[in-house]
Parts: structure tokens; C-alpha cells; sequence
């Protein structure tokens, strides 16, 4: 079934039908779930009531809360800003230093180094979530119950839910910048080199410069999959509950139309972020 | 002084490695194999014991769900990649220029979403109140609400949507590489598409099965929220059954070993998959 192989008029709208079909499976469930943060009715199904923004702005004192006037969901947001801004900055340090051990460096036991980094990827979210949880948190009881020491870092609450985001995240940059470092071409180091600049001066000037791309490819990634994570942050999440954790209790309630419109800001929020990336490493 | 030098920045980068991969990775899950197999005599003495493992095996709650969850995972993961292959197919070889580009974006859409808002998405359409209810009801083809969630059948829907991404994209990233003169060769020396499928396209674009399966069918196993919210009172999942002995029980002991078991059955399913298919974990995810 390629180009240059005849096929059947049949087959050809068979596919192109299933095309259709599968794409319109795609977009359904984004679709509706959009549109509905519109509906002027308090429930999230037809019939439609009519156009609103109350599910955005409406201040409580109609008997509806806007997404603006929520200060649970507000507050839940922000925790997840501050959360996916912490993950994404480590997570793409780890990622530069692994990538340049990966791929620059020669040494002993690097292919079984290579597979242990690779090893959070075949680990479920559930699984490193509830290990962090297990080791950290049962270390602060023990030294509590013990010593009387407090280590309330190491609680569930933020610190841990970034820790066990970073776990995974951690991989999945050190893969795109290797993957970019994998196609630079040494010699223009070396030549940074021959005319005299240090190897500290050519990597920010030479080698820095070729990696940017990914590594902004890599960030977007990082903030995106640690805002919507919910895996592994639900087990080690504290009193200070982040935007998915906060939905999900929601939820759990009973849905109104204020979920529909967070839901249409994070997929604004990820289309954008999306777009700036790809428009930014095809220049 | 050369291999001094080389041997110190080995350390400097070798040293943030060590610390992610020892601290977040190895010690907490030997310490959760350690806390899997103690057994809380009273409040604050600890034995050792296989207690929690004997749980596992006599309460069939327990297995029953194991086992369900690891054959529905297995069975997504294969529907999604039969679902996947023509698409990705489509993509790779059939559409042309900027086309081709769109289709692999439009392709990357749910992932705009989280896995909580494709899975609200899902509700919308298929409870008792739903847009498909109402459809249906609107064309006259039923005539009360029909209640299309809860059931496993809408579990599945909703995994499969959410594999589908990671299956299309290493799919499409394989079949893009493969030489088109193979297949005509292959349907000049008198193979059927049959034949050209199973003995030169799938073994071209194994990398990319195996790979699509191993992520497809780990999201899948450890998912929580597509089955907790979609499926009905007879579909419990295995995640569900580990995160009520850590959070509503606070019984670590008997999480720990449940999520020894979870990890257990996903590392054996991967590595058989590796070997059958003749890939290594290397190849597939590096």
C-alpha cells in the first residue's frame, strides 16, 4: 500500500473514512469539553442554554463562581506553577549534565549507567510516587518518633512532589538534549579551541548555543507533564494541594461547568506554550 | 595534569547522575521492598514476614484485580496499536507535504490535554446525561437516557485514547526510514499485501511496535484515573487498590508489597516483550 502500488477506489474512501473517524475521536472529548465551559446552565450537558462567561467571571453572588473569583482552584494553580517551575528547572540541569556524560564521555560502566537512567521510564507513576513517599516520609517519622527531630522537608507536600516528578522528568529531557548533542559536530569545538578559548568559553559559545533549541523543547515538556501529572503527585501531596489534585476532588463532587473552564485554560495554556516552542526551534 | 583534569570533570558529571538516580530512584524503591516484607506486630514493633505477600494470594479480591488489570492492559495496548498502525502508516508513507505535517500535529492534540481533562472530556459524551444519550435520543433511536459509562467497554475507550499519542508517534518515526523499494520488491516477486505486511513492513517498524507497546502499556497498567472515573463498581484497577492502602488505610506495609507486585508484573511484561521481539531497552527507548 504505498504510492506507486495501484489500489481500489473502495479501499481508498474506506480509508480516507477511517482517517475521518479517527481524528473526529480524536478531537471529541477536547471539543465538548471546551464548548461546555460556555453553556449558560449549571450542568455540563445539552440542552444548550446559551453563551456566557459567568463560568469565568461571575463573583459567587448570582449563586455562581467564576474560575476568576475561586480562590480553591486560583490557589491550586499557582501551587502547580510553582511545582512545574521547580521540576522544569531541575530536571533540565540533570538533563545538560547527563547529556554531555552520555554523549561526551568514555567510561567504565556507562552502558549499565545508560539503562538505570532509562529505568523511571519502565517504573509506573504510581510505583515512584508511593516508593518516594515509603523512604522520605518513613524517614521523617523514624527520626521523629526517635530522636524528636522534625523533618518537615521531607513530609509529603511540595519538596516531595517535586522530587518525585523530577524522578521521571529528569529522563525524558536527558533523552532530547542527548539526541541534539548526538548531531553536533565536535570539530567546531575543537576549533573554538585551536583559536584559543578555554573549554569553559567554548562550551557557552560554541556548543551552548547549539544545544538551545532542545533545551527549550525540553523545558516546555517539563512544565507541561509536571503540571498535568497527577500519578505520582496525588501520593505525595500535601495540605498544599496542586491544580489536578484539586480537579480531581472536585470532580469527585460533582462536575460543573467551572471544571470545563479550567479545563479550556490549560489547553490554551499547552497549545501556546506548544506553539512558541515549535515556532521558536524552526527559525 | 590531562587525566587529572578529565578525571574531575568525570566527577562533576558524573556526581548530579549518582545523586538523582541513588536518591529518587534506587533507595526508595529497595526501601519499599524492605517495608514490603515487615509485618506490624503492634504499634511499635516490627517483625519480619511474608504476611503481606499471603494476603495477596488468599484474599482473591486482591489477585482477581491483578490479574483483570494486567489482561486489559495487555488487551488496550493491542487495540491501540491496531487502531495506531493504519494512521501512522498514513502519515509515513501516503501523505505528502505540508499535509503530512499537520496530520502528526493533529495527532499530538490530546496532549494538550491532562489525562484528568481527557478523561472529563469522556464523561461528557458517555454518562446517562451525555451529549451521545441525548444524540441518540434526539434521532429516535432510543427512547429513555442511556447510560454508556461505567462499564469496562468505556474504560477501554478512554485508555486507548490516552495511549494512542506514544503509539503513533515512534510508529511513524520508524516507517518514515523505510525504503519504499522493499515493498515494491516484495509485491514485484508476487507477494499479496498480506505477505508484504508480515514479512517486510512489520519487522521494518519493530523498533517502533516495541517501543509504542512498552509506553502504551506501562501509562495503561498504571493509570488511575481513567478507570477509577470511568469504569463501574465491578471495574476496580490495581492502582486504585494501592492507593487506598496508603491513603485511606495507612496501611504502608501492605501498599508497599502490592506496589512490589505492580512493578514486578511490569518489569517481567516488558522484558518478555524485549525478548520475544528480540529488542533491547536501549534500542527501543535511547
Amino acid at each position: 500500500m504505498i504510492r506507486s502500488v495501484p489500489r481500489s477506489r473502495l479501499f481508498d474512501s474506506l480509508y480516507l473514512a477511517y482517517l475521518v473517524a479517527f481524528f473526529v475521536y480524536l478531537a471529541l472529548p477536547l471539543l465538548v469539553t471546551a464548548v461546555f465551559a460556555f453553556n449558560d446552565a449549571p450542568f455540563p450537558s445539552l440542552p444548550w442554554k446559551g453563551f456566557t462567561l459567568d463560568w469565568y467571571f461571575a463573583d459567587g453572588s448570582d449563586g455562581r463562581t467564576g474560575l476568576f473569583h475561586d480562590d480553591g482552584l486560583l490557589t491550586a494553580l499557582w501551587v502547580s506553577a510553582k511545582i512545574a517551575f521547580w521540576v522544569t528547572l531541575v530536571s533540565v540541569g540533570l538533563g545538560c549534565v547527563n547529556a554531555v556524560l552520555f554523549e561526551r564521555i568514555q567510561f567504565r560502566g556507562k552502558e549499565f549507567l545508560y539503562l538505570l537512567m532509562l529505568l523511571p521510564l519502565v517504573i509506573p507513576g504510581v510505583i515512584l510516587g508511593v516508593s518516594i513517599l515509603v523512604f522520605y516520609s518513613g524517614m521523617a517519622n523514624d527520626m521523629s518518633a526517635a530522636w524528636g527531630i522534625e523533618l518537615d522537608l521531607f513530609r509529603p507536600g511540595m519538596t516531595l512532589v517535586v522530587m518525585g516528578q523530577v524522578t521521571f522528568i529528569a529522563t525524558l529531557s536527558t533523552l532530547v538534549i542527548a539526541a541534539r548533542l548526538r548531531k553536533f559536530d565536535p570539530q567546531l569545538e575543537e576549533a573554538a579551541l585551536n583559536l584559543g578559548a578555554t573549554p569553559l568559553v567554548a562550551w557557552f559559545t560554541v556548543t551552548l548555543p547549539w544545544l538551545l533549541p532542545s533545551i527549550f523543547g525540553a523545558a516546555a515538556m517539563a512544565f507541561l507533564m509536571s503540571f498535568e501529572n497527577f500519578n505520582t503527585t496525588v501520593m505525595l501531596t500535601g495540605s498544599d494541594t496542586p491544580l489536578t489534585v484539586a480537579l480531581f476532588n472536585r470532580l469527585r463532587e460533582g462536575s460543573t461547568p467551572v471544571l470545563n473552564a479550567v479545563a479550556l485554560l490549560l489547553m490554551v495554556g499547552s497549545a501556546l506554550l506548544a506553539l512558541l516552542v515549535m515556532g521558536r526551534s524552526s527559525r | 595534569m590531562k587525566s587529572s583534569v578529565s578525571r574531575l570533570s568525570l566527577w562533576l558529571l558524573l556526581t548530579p547522575f549518582l545523586l538523582w538516580i541513588v536518591l529518587l530512584v534506587l533507595l526508595p524503591h529497595l526501601q519499599m521492598l524492605r517495608v514490603s516484607f515487615q509485618v506490624r506486630e503492634s504499634w511499635d514493633t516490627i517483625a519480619w514476614g511474608i504476611e503481606q505477600y499471603q494476603n495477596f494470594f488468599t484474599e482473591s479480591y486482591y489477585w482477581r484485580t491483578f490479574v483483570r488489570t494486567g489482561v486489559m492492559s495487555l488487551f488496550t495496548t493491542f487495540l491501540t496499536l491496531i487502531i495506531a498502525f493504519p494512521i501512522a502508516w498514513y502519515i509515513a508513507r501516503l501523505a505528502r507535504g505540508r499535509s503530512k505535517g499537520i496530520l502528526f500535529l493533529a495527532c499530538l492534540i490530546p496532549f494538550w490535554a491532562s489525562e484528568l481533562v481527557r478523561t472529563y472530556g469522556w464523561m461528557i459524551l458517555l454518562r446517562e446525561s451525555g451529549l451521545f444519550s441525548s444524540w441518540l435520543q434526539a434521532l429516535g433511536w432510543v427512547d429513555g437516557p442511556v447510560e454508556m459509562l461505567y462499564n469496562d467497554v468505556a474504560v477501554i475507550i478512554g485508555l486507548v485514547y490516552n495511549g494512542l499519542l506514544f503509539m503513533v508517534v515512534p510508529l511513524v518515526t520508524t516507517l518514515d526510514g523505510m525504503d519504499e523499494n522493499l515493498v515494491e520488491a516484495g509485491y514485484d516477486l508476487g507477494g499479496g499485501h498480506g505477505t508484504v505486511l508480515r514479512e517486510i513492513v512489520v519487522p521494518w517498524a519493530m523498533p517502533g511496535i516495541v517501543s509504542g507497546c512498552i509506553v502504551v502499556f506501562m501509562l495503561t497498567l498504571g493509570s488511575y484515573l481513567t478507570p477509577v472515573l470511568m469504569g463501574g463498581k465491578d471495574s476496580a484497577w490495581f492502582t486504585e487498590q494501592i492507593f487506598t492502602q496508603f491513603i485511606t488505610r495507612f496501611n504502608w506495609e501492605q501498599g508497599a508489597a502490592l506496589g512490589v507486585l505492580l512493578l514486578v508484573l511490569s518489569s517481567l511484561i516488558v522484558w518478555l516483550g524485549l525478548k520475544i521481539s528480540g529488542q533491547s531497552l536501549r534500542k527501543v527507548m535511547g
